[in-house]
């Protein structure tokens, strides 16, 4: 692999951890490579934990399996879901760092790099596999394409999916994301320029002073280009549809305003906002399934406006490769879809109480109106309140105060296997 | 005696009136082609389609004639497949400067099919200059007083504010207006945008303010809804007020322009979304569209700045509207959108003078926003004329005894109301 012309400084390298769910191979961490190898990543194993997953070399890495989060959560192991993706959020457990950064493995970044990634974004079109791969196809070169290699084809083909600066820079998501994080908020007061923080951007006439200081930025929620994340129905209807719209924004989602969170491209300040980033009861033995990542930015939502935090949706973009399954998602789907509409008017009307001073506390409060609200529409909705106030207490004892001491049970609370 | 008509002559009247049915005149020896067009101009039957047929011969002479005659193929525009509503449609322009040549140049094709409605700043003095070719009413000064008359001594109608005349005059369903110093931006294939056409799209497209959908605009091609949007929130409410952008010269205030006197908008963000439900924003009044028959009369003017004056750094007039025609939409379950079009926003005035006559809005936003984001109206309130004189009755209440502009502001929108139901029963 390539090394890069200029070395990308990684920012925040000790401060942040990259978030993994899989359950197939990591091949995926080869395109990442120049990016997330400095960084410290955390694999959140699910499915058959005999199997192993095989890690790329020379990745810094923790690898949990279900075995491990049995031995480490013990019985509250239960409010971790188990075949879905939704388990990464153990992985935002046993974090020690202040920023999390979560992906999935089907998405994928510019490189500025090398030929792999350009294999991966081609990889839906199968005619132009072998021209990518060096092999030319019918014997067509690249310079026959007009263009200097495979790279340039492929921007040139999939012309939006390079994230750049206002000079021209290419900046990758994860720099993007951290500079989301690093800069305030304004969920009080909408810009019309979107992101005021920005380079070559500012609060418009209109907006009063007052409010030009911002609120911290908890979460920083990226988009897709390619597949977009649709539900099973929209995807059934519109199979070929593919978000090749760049829209070069970063924007506040307005405090008092719900929306829905997608965790293909996500980041947070752990330390602001990681008690309400459960990721719920979905997959195996639950009645529904997709809805992992939506429920815990409603919950995140509320909090956050409640806290006086921000969130930041729309750049970095990823390239988003594989599309699931529209009949296997309308099956995981298909409750959620007539839950939410009760669920979305319960969020939208939550009003937490003024001495809910802290996350945990916010979270706990949640937990006792989803009973009660929710509960009555299916016995599912008590099982998750419970199952929200066991994450809580799962994490009030990984995170005390006891545990980061280096003298703790190592191995009692360790990953299965580490690498550095 | 006459000569009896010879069978060619006869043979040419006849191919005249029976033009439609021939499809081919390569056949034809080029002497008698040249009297059969020659007879055609002298009809004055040459359209296009006939035209054509003389082109496709590819005779010589015949091509030779047509150049001399400097004949030439009309481009007509390529229409929209959809609805036209060029109908439905007033351009409303506010003239604080003489002339208006260059702006309505740059403008004329996107301007040319609609009608337009200028409104001359009565402070400005003499005739305006404008270019032929437009379907426009221009109102001046003397319109203004004769309509308006004595009834509302409280309502001023210098400055941006003229285009309220406009307003006023226009029995359209939507208004779009733009300031006078903008011109049409170019794409990234220096092509020239259609603002306008853009902004009926975003009239005539529904919005959604009840729950925020991260692909941004779902009816616009290439996007939908996203999974986790609620489908019973899908058909989403009709767009109110469509507030558009600005390359090159952003709106800016003064003093954040004065300390970044470099800072240019080159951004070009391709999206439109809805502002949620009780968000407030401030709208800018320099590229904005609203449907005239939803929400009109909400757009007035009222706060007029002690010193206000002629560039837009020197006013807030449009923030104090925007803002109450989001309260009336959030009320009504109307939307408001932001985003596209793009206008070219050219330089004019400097910031730091501007700040030197003008920091009073700055410092009254600090009540303004506040009050904005917490005003609620009636149950009662089912229309917009409702909703401003219930804001008017709070702004009385709550602001009138902060600041005499406050006051002010009341007494005008609640006279603006009066005269918009004056006009409007006639």
């Amino acid at each position: 692999m390539s090394k890069p012309a200029t070395p990308v400084a990684p920012p925040l390298k000790d401060e942040l951890d990259i978030v993994i769910p899989t359950i197939r191979n990591l091949d995926f961490l080869e395109m990442w490579r120049p990016f997330f190898q400095p960084y410290h990543l955390i694999i959140v194993q699910d499915g058959d934990p005999t199997k192993t997953i095989n890690v790329p070399e020379g990745f810094d890495y923790e690898l949990y399996n279900r075995n491990d989060i049995n031995r480490i959560l013990g019985p509250k192991a239960s409010c971790i879901s188990f075949k879905d993706s939704a388990c990464r959020c153990f992985g935002f457990l046993v974090s020690k760092k202040k920023y999390i950064f979560t992906i999935d493995d089907d998405c994928f970044l510019e490189s500025e790099f090398g030929l792999g990634s350009v294999i991966c974004m081609s990889v839906n079109c199968r005619d132009e596999f072998s021209l990518f791969a060096g092999r030319g196809g019918a014997g067509v070169s690249f310079g026959d394409l007009g263009v200097n290699g495979p790279r340039e084809y492929a921007k040139k083909k999939f012309f939006v999916y390079v994230a750049k600066d206002p000079s021209g820079k290419e900046i990758n998501a994860l720099a993007q994301h951290i500079q989301n994080l690093l800069t305030p908020s304004t969920p009080f007061f909408f810009n019309t320029l979107y992101d005021p923080y920005r380079d070559g951007a500012d609060f418009v006439r209109g907006y009063p002073f007052s409010m030009r200081e911002g609120a911290p930025t908890a979460v920083s929620h990226g988009l897709w280009l390619n597949i977009p994340d649709y539900d099973a129905p929209t995807q059934l209807v519109k199979p070929l549809e593919r978000n090749t719209r760049y829209v070069d924004a970063v924007l506040t989602i307005p405090k008092g305003t719900l929306f829905p969170m997608c965790g293909m491209n996500l980041a947070f300040d752990r330390e602001l906002i990681g008690p309400a980033m459960y990721f719920g009861l979905m997959g195996d033995g639950q009645p529904i399934g997709r809805y992992d990542d939506m429920w815990a930015g409603w919950c995140t939502k509320v909090i956050t406006d409640h806290l006086g935090l921000g969130v930041k949706t729309g750049l970095p973009y990823i390239w988003h490769s594989k599309a699931s399954n529209p009949f296997v998602n309308l099956k995981k789907e298909y409750k959620g879809i007539y839950w939410q509409e009760d669920i979305i008017p319960f969020f939208q009307s939550v009003t937490l109480p003024k001495e809910s001073t802290t996350v945990q506390k916010c979270y706990i409060e949640l937990s006792k109106m989803v009973k009660e609200k929710l509960g009555p529409i299916d016995p599912y909705f008590t099982k998750l309140a419970d199952a929200m106030v066991t994450w809580i207490d799962a994490w009030e004892e990984i995170n005390s105060p006891a545990q980061s001491a280096p003298a703790a049970d190592a191995k009692k609370d360790g990953p299965s296997s580490k690498k550095k | 005696m006459r000569n009896p008509p010879t069978l060619l002559s006869l043979t040419i009247d006849s191919a005249l009136i029976n033009f439609s049915t021939i499809s081919d005149l390569s056949f034809v020896p080029e002497h008698i082609l040249l009297e059969l067009f020659v007879r055609t101009l002298k009809a004055g039957k040459l359209n296009e389609k006939i035209l054509k047929l003389f082109v496709a011969t590819g005779k010589e002479e015949i091509l030779s004639v047509i150049e001399s005659l400097n004949i030439q193929h009309i481009l007509v525009p390529v229409l929209p497949t959809r609805k036209l509503f060029h109908d439905e449609v007033d351009i409303v322009i506010g003239a604080l400067q003489p002339d208006l040549t260059s702006f309505m140049e740059q403008w004329r094709p996107f301007f040319s099919r609609f009608h337009l409605i200028i409104v001359q700043d009565p402070d400005l003095k003499g005739e305006l200059k404008i270019p032929e070719g437009f379907n426009l009413n221009l109102y001046t000064k003397s319109d203004i007083d004769k309509v308006v008359g004595s009834s509302s001594n409280a309502i001023s109608f210098s400055g941006y504010s003229c285009r309220y005349f406009g307003y006023l005059m226009s029995r359209n369903k939507y208004i779009i207006s733009i300031d006078d110093d903008c011109i049409p931006a170019k794409n990234s294939n220096g092509e020239p945008i259609d603002a306008i056409s853009q902004h009926i799209i975003n009239l005539t497209t529904p919005a959604t303010p009840f729950f925020f959908n991260t692909l941004y605009d779902p009816f616009c091609e290439g996007a939908d809804f996203v999974r986790g949007y609620p489908f019973s929130l899908r058909s989403g409410v009709e767009c109110g007020l469509s507030c558009g952008l600005w390359l090159n010269l952003a709106d800016y205030d003064a003093p954040t322009q004065s300390l970044k006197p470099d800072l240019k908008n080159s951004r070009y963000v391709d999206a439109v979304l809805t502002v949620p439900a009780r968000t407030m924003l401030p709208v800018s009044g320099i590229n904005i569209s609203f449907n005239n028959e939803l929400v009109g009369p909400a757009l007035l003017p009222a706060f007029r700045l002690a010193k206000e004056g002629k560039v837009r750094w020197e006013t807030v007039e449009d923030i104090w509207t925007g803002m109450c025609v989001k309260v009336v939409c959030d009320h009504l379950r109307l939307g408001v959108k932001s985003g596209l079009p793009y206008v070219w926003r050219q330089e004019r005035g400097n910031a730091v003078e501007s700040l030197k006559k003008e920091w009073e809005g700055v410092k009254l936003m600090e009540d303004v926003v506040p009050f904005f984001q917490s005003v609620r109206l009636s149950e009662s309130a089912v229309t917009a004329e409702d909703c401003v004189v219930e804001i008017a009755s709070s702004v009385k209440e709550h602001l009138g005894p902060l600041n005499p502009t406050f006051a002010h502001a009341a007494e005008t929108m609640v006279e603006w109301i009066k005269l918009w139901k004056r006009l409007r029963a006639n």
